[in-house]
């Protein structure tokens, strides 16, 4: 199974190389290898427990808060190595947001959820602050709907209106990747088109990676598709080719359907 | 699919139902006994459950009522003067609560100013950073604590924390505030080991653990997703706990502190034992006080009926309203609580 690990064009944020992951005993990873290019839609499929949503929690360390969950190998992000112990975390994790399945807005109101994560790292004046809320939340394209409400609850919108504002407050701190699990699996398709547009918006400026059960929406929405199996990455290429004309026989069975 | 239909089954669910021809014609159709049966079932069981809270209320004014006769006399002798008078003289028959309220409010704050600080440093650590394999004999040991029976910790507090408090803590405590205006009046007077601050020790210790094993269990409704999204940007474990833990769970936290501040108000055995029961306010938290509950305790036996055992009621009532206006405050302020929150 030796298939071409690297993207084919870009420059790589990202370099996995021979990445193994344990809970505990069991490996949730094997020798994942693979490049997230710069400022394009990077997205995982496969089936449930494939490893596609521990392979993204690597990325921010995520996986730090639980003990006897431990990853071997390397990330490369600006030439560090991402697991390296000596590695600040709560840096790596300003620099690289995520935005999880469930929306999980912060029990404040709407205009404290932005401006929560901007406070940990900058100082900034009210009407500045003002400013970065406003940018923000027009990013996430959920402006309108929240401009008369800032002082709200978060809780007070809906599903797919709290999923964009956990984007909007991922980006408002201006992180160089935004990491998507499965954004979109508790939204309804209207909620979810909109989610999709914002992320093709969003990749100009972002870097995306995203986990994802839809296939046609990693098919819609991603420049390049790893296809995870059993802790292994099975195929990892351009989503056109992937899409159309998968190498592995195992990519075309579940891309056709025939599992997974 | 069992045969039963229940209420609110979709019409697809019921058709399958093997149902006579000519369903108008029959005697009953079975479906609708059966929705019927259904239905008796609720309405018994919504009846009961109705009487089941009723006894609640009606125990509630039966306790308030019976107060409130018995402590007729002392309060039309006294007047409302009796909140304010600190006389207690059973040869006299000069009655007043004051001492008794005082003792009661100031061990209760005391206790509270050290449990709840402590109770939420032990629910944080075991619900944040404690490593797996502590945490459960560590939950253990405090819900045992709070098995702990209240005359265990009053022995204790009388033969073992009192002479070692009065010998090591106290002179130290006022060697330190030296001669500090203000603060070295609560610690002025001769170190006897029990009094106002041992007995506020002693019940932080009675509360503790049912302040920290309500914390712990609210802090563990917060759902790891929401955690977690704040670890994503990066926030320290103190960070995340002030700013996501504690305003999720704040009506939980608050209703866990009332808790605390209920059994620390009401709290008799242990107060006894240990508070000096001198009916007298003295400026000194080293002094011999009482409270309500340990007058209560110490006085009722021995009381002639008349103006003394109708003021021990009138004492009594005093610390059903003193509970009452606690709970009180405690709803404004989770009420306040959800509204700041903007839900």
């Amino acid at each position: 199974m030796s298939a071409p690990h690297t993207a084919a064009d870009g420059d790589a944020i990202l370099e996995v190389r021979d990445l193994n992951f344990f809970y505990g005993d069991f490996r949730g990873l094997t020798d994942v290898s693979l490049d997230v290019a710069k400022s394009r839609v990077t997205a995982f499929i496969g089936p449930s427990g494939c490893g596609k949503s521990t392979l993204l929690r690597t990325f921010n360390r995520m996986y730090d808060l639980y003990p006897g969950q431990r990853a071997e190998g390397q990330i490369n992000f600006h030439g560090d190595n991402l697991l390296d112990r000596k590695q600040d975390v709560n840096l790596v994790r300003a620099k690289i947001g995520m935005v999880f399945q469930k929306p999980t807005p912060f029990p404040m109101t709407i205009y404290e959820n932005i401006a929560f994560g901007v406070r940990l790292y900058e100082k900034m004046p009210k009407s500045e602050m003002d400013d970065r809320v406003e940018w923000a939340l027009r990013k996430a394209a959920i402006w309108e709907e929240t401009k008369d409400k800032l002082q709200q609850s978060g809780l007070s919108l809906s599903g797919g209106q709290q999923q964009r504002l956990c984007i909007a407050r991922t980006i408002a701190v201006k992180p160089e990747i935004v990491l998507l699990d499965e954004p979109t699996s508790a939204l309804d398709p209207i909620s979810t088109a909109k989610i999709e547009e914002l992320i093709n918006e969003l990749k100009a400026d972002y870097t995306i990676a995203i986990v994802t059960h839809n296939m046609q929406q990693a098919a819609r929405i991603s420049d390049f598709t790893a296809f995870m199996y059993l802790g292994e990455l099975i195929e990892f290429g351009k989503t056109d080719t992937l899409f159309i004309k998968p190498r592995q026989k195992q990519t075309e069975d579940y891309i056709t359907g025939r599992f997974g | 699919m069992s045969e039963v239909a229940y209420p609110g089954t979709s019409p697809e669910g019921s058709s399958k139902l093997p149902s006579p021809p000519g369903r108008g014609g029959s005697a009953v159709d079975p479906h609708a006994r059966q929705v019927r049966k259904f239905r008796m079932q609720d309405l018994f069981f919504h009846q009961i459950t109705l009487l089941f809270a009723f006894i609640v209320l009606a125990a509630l004014a039966g306790i308030l009522i019976s107060l409130a006769i018995e402590a007729r006399p002392a309060l039309r002798q006294f007047g409302v003067a009796f909140l304010w008078t600190d006389v207690w003289s059973v040869p006299d028959d000069e009655f007043g609560a004051l001492s008794a309220i005082y003792g009661t409010v100031v061990t209760s704050i005391i206790a509270l100013a050290i449990a709840v600080p402590v109770s939420f440093g032990i629910a944080l650590f075991l619900t944040e950073t404690c490593p797996v394999w502590l945490r459960r004999p560590l939950g253990t040991a405090i819900e045992l604590l709070a098995g702990v029976p209240s005359i265990i910790y009053g022995i204790w507090g009388l033969f073992v924390f009192a002479p070692l408090f009065s010998e090591h803590v106290q002179p130290f405590l006022q060697a330190a505030v030296g001669d500090t205006p203000i603060i070295s009046g609560w610690f002025a007077g001769p170190p006897i080991g029990i009094g106002i601050l041992t007995a506020g020790i002693v019940l932080s210790l009675m509360v503790i653990p049912f302040v920290a094993s309500v914390m712990r269990d609210v802090f563990e409704t917060v759902p790891p997703e929401l955690k977690e999204s704040a670890y994503s940007f990066g926030c320290t474990t103190w960070e995340v706990v002030t700013n996501i833990v504690l305003p999720y769970t704040r009506v939980g936290v608050i209703g866990g502190i009332m808790l605390g501040l209920g059994r620390a108000l009401g709290e008799t055995m242990a107060v006894t034992f240990v508070i000096g029961n001198a009916n007298r306010i003295v400026g000194s938290l080293f002094a011999p006080g009482t409270s309500i509950a340990s007058t209560l305790a110490n006085e009722f036996g021995e009381a002639d009926p008349g103006l003394h055992s109708s003021s021990l009621f009138a004492l009594g009532l005093v610390l059903f309203v003193i509970t009452f206006i606690v709970l009180a405050i405690s709803q404004w302020l989770i009420r306040r609580g959800i509204a700041k929150q903007g839900k």
